[in-house]
């Protein structure tokens, strides 16, 4: 297999329970993929095994470097990672949470970014649109605020690979849309974003590559149309979906239980 | 608002950051002089630096730097460390009630201390007693970290800790219980209030590199406790090796508070209260409260020790017994403050 991102015969065992089994997979610079799956299918553990925050067995190579050979500010410099929740546990300005995104290239202290770092920070801001409440607190900001804000960490990190865990979820339909646009064209600079999400109907319309995770396997993957299709949605999702095009994008929206 | 103010709002909160340091400086400096001008011989501040630096009468001389500036070299440093330890475990478990007296450092250390002071080996020239203090703070701390786990509510970490403390004490109880000399007992019971009175040289030299490795040990981390803010996992995927990161907090905190309980006994709650007074001025980043933080803690302790010698009494109060009636009403405050948090499950 060639890829950017590759994987060959991934297990993953947490407290003694397979989570993932034998994943393989190789994906390309620049695409969108969207990782979707029922609950419980191993979707976060598989981004966290990417990441290497959890540890597993078989072959992880990024950019023709194996993950394990590498140190973890390098691994931290390649992978930018956004976790479920967005958890800020003190009350920081929103500026410094965006500058932690820096952290892995040695700007440890917000207040001393050198020009290269600022100005990493200013684009991933300006891509999220934050900068108008960048100097407030984290704990005072909306929901969508502090997803952005969360978003804008990540970005500012300039990874090779995004790994973002539901992004959208808990945000409203027009949030939803901005932040999977901020990440589509994230995508289009070159970066490899893996983007985990229930909302089928995102995961069609704006992602390259739709991979379906089931029971820890990989059950099937591909381009929207192929990888969630009719056979999938029931035997994956047992739903059955309305299937339609909409400028030129696919429209799946799951309909009943089956 | 636009960029050019969030950066002016970031200047005006560093410039703010620079004073209060400042003032906090000045305030451990004047408090370090008042506390070598009180005693048997007061002495007002400018006949204490004349008497440091070779000027003055030779009695004058004699007490304040033979006699005071142990004392004060002690209260600074622990003060310090205990303040510096408070906000350190505040940073790594991301939570505003954590303190070494709260986890049972300093009762574990104090227990380590007693052992070595009962078995004989206690010499004011020997490790024995610092090492048996860090020793077992190290333990404690250790032991509280693994059963609280990676992600622990309050709740466990402070049952975990009252249970660390108890168990801490009563292997001290049963030191002294045992003890089959009634003075070594009396000696122990009165040592474990916690002084800074009739320090020497010797004291400071025994506690002092301890203090200062731990001190040096969690500055070093402070960048990952801002990185930590943002929870474990993302911090792992920041490059922070949390692992690491633990283990060098509980070393570091056991180092400092080990020196200290070894030549001070227990001295608590200065590191509960002392980030709590920073955060309204510093604001709420964990890295950037370590310093402050110590500085407080260093002046708290100071002031104590200054007030348990002017408070007027038949005999001596002892400041760790002083410390902990402050800390501890200051401690339900936090509680009442934090009430609603806590009564809505953050276990």
């Amino acid at each position: 297999m060639t890829g950017f991102l590759t994987a060959q015969g991934v297990n993953v065992r947490l407290s003694g329970r397979v989570v993932l089994r034998d994943i393989s997979l190789a994906l390309p610079a620049g695409h969108l993929v969207a990782l979707v799956g029922p609950n419980g299918a191993g979707k976060t553990t598989l981004l966290r095994a990417l990441a290497g925050l959890v540890p597993s067995d078989g072959a992880i190579m990024v950019d023709g470097d194996a993950l394990s050979s590498l140190g973890l500010r390098e691994r931290a410099r390649r992978f930018a990672y956004l976790p479920q929740g967005h958890i800020v546990h003190w009350p920081l300005p929103a500026c410094d949470i965006v500058a932690l995104g820096r952290y892995p290239h040695g700007a440890t202290d917000p207040a001393r970014l050198t020009p290269k770092d600022a100005d990493a920070v200013l684009r991933a801001m300006q891509a999220t649109d934050v900068v108008d409440f960048a100097a407030r607190r984290v704990t005072e900001l909306s929901g969508g605020e502090r997803s952005r804000v969360a978003l804008a960490r990540v970005l500012a990190v300039e990874a090779q690979v995004v790994l973002a865990d539901e992004p959208t979820s808990s945000l409203d339909p027009r949030h939803q849309i901005d932040v999977m646009k901020t990440l589509r064209s994230a995508a289009d600079r070159g970066t490899l974003v893996m983007v985990v999400t229930h909302d089928l109907g995102l995961a069609a319309r704006f992602a390259d590559t739709v991979m379906v995770l089931s029971e820890g396997r990989l059950v099937s993957q591909g381009a929207p149309r192929e990888a969630l299709s009719e056979q999938v949605m029931a035997d994956v999702f047992r739903v059955s979906a309305f299937r339609a095009d909409y400028q030129r994008e696919a429209v799946i929206v799951p309909w009943a239980e089956i | 608002m636009s960029l050019q103010d969030v950066m002016a709002t970031a200047d005006i909160a560093a410039r703010r950051r620079a004073g209060v340091m400042a003032g906090l400086v000045a305030l451990v400096v004047l408090l370090m002089l008042l506390s070598l001008g009180i005693g048997a011989v007061r002495l007002s501040p400018l006949a204490v630096i004349d008497a440091l630096f070779g000027g003055g009468s030779d009695v004058a001389q004699v007490i304040v730097r033979e006699i005071r500036l142990p004392r004060v070299i002690l209260g600074f440093a622990i003060g310090a460390v205990l303040g510096l330890s408070g906000a350190a475990l505040q940073g790594l478990l991301r939570n505003p009630l954590a303190s070494p007296s709260l986890f049972g450092a300093p009762q574990a250390a104090a227990f380590g201390a007693v052992l070595v002071i009962s078995l004989g080996l206690a010499d004011v020239r020997s490790w024995a007693l610092p090492t048996a203090a860090i020793v077992a703070a190290f333990a404690s701390v250790f032991v509280l970290l693994a059963i609280a786990g990676r992600n622990a509510g309050l709740l466990i970490l402070i049952l975990a800790g009252l249970a660390i403390s108890s168990l801490a004490g009563a292997a001290t109880a049963l030191v002294m219980n045992l003890s089959s000399n009634p003075y070594v007992a009396l000696e122990i019971a009165f040592w474990l209030l916690g002084s800074l009175e009739d320090r020497s040289f010797r004291h400071v030299l025994l506690a002092l590199p301890f203090i200062v490795a731990g001190a040096i040990i969690l500055l070093s981390q402070r960048n990952a406790f801002r990185a930590l803010s943002l929870g474990e996992e993302t911090a792992q995927s920041l490059g922070v090796d949390v692992g690491l990161l633990r283990l060098l907090v509980i070393t570091g905190v056991a180092l400092g508070v080990g020196g200290a309980v070894a030549v001070s006994g227990t001295i608590g709650f200065v590191g509960l209260v002392a980030p709590h007074l920073m955060r309204p001025l510093i604001g709420h980043d964990p890295a950037r409260l370590l310093v402050p933080s110590a500085l407080t803690g260093a002046a708290l302790l100071l002031a104590a020790d200054i007030a348990v010698r002017i408070i007027p009494s038949t005999s001596d109060i002892k400041v760790g017994v002083l410390t902990s009636i402050i800390g501890v009403p200051f401690f339900l405050y936090l509680i009442m403050r934090e009430r609603r948090a806590l009564g809505g499950g953050v276990a």
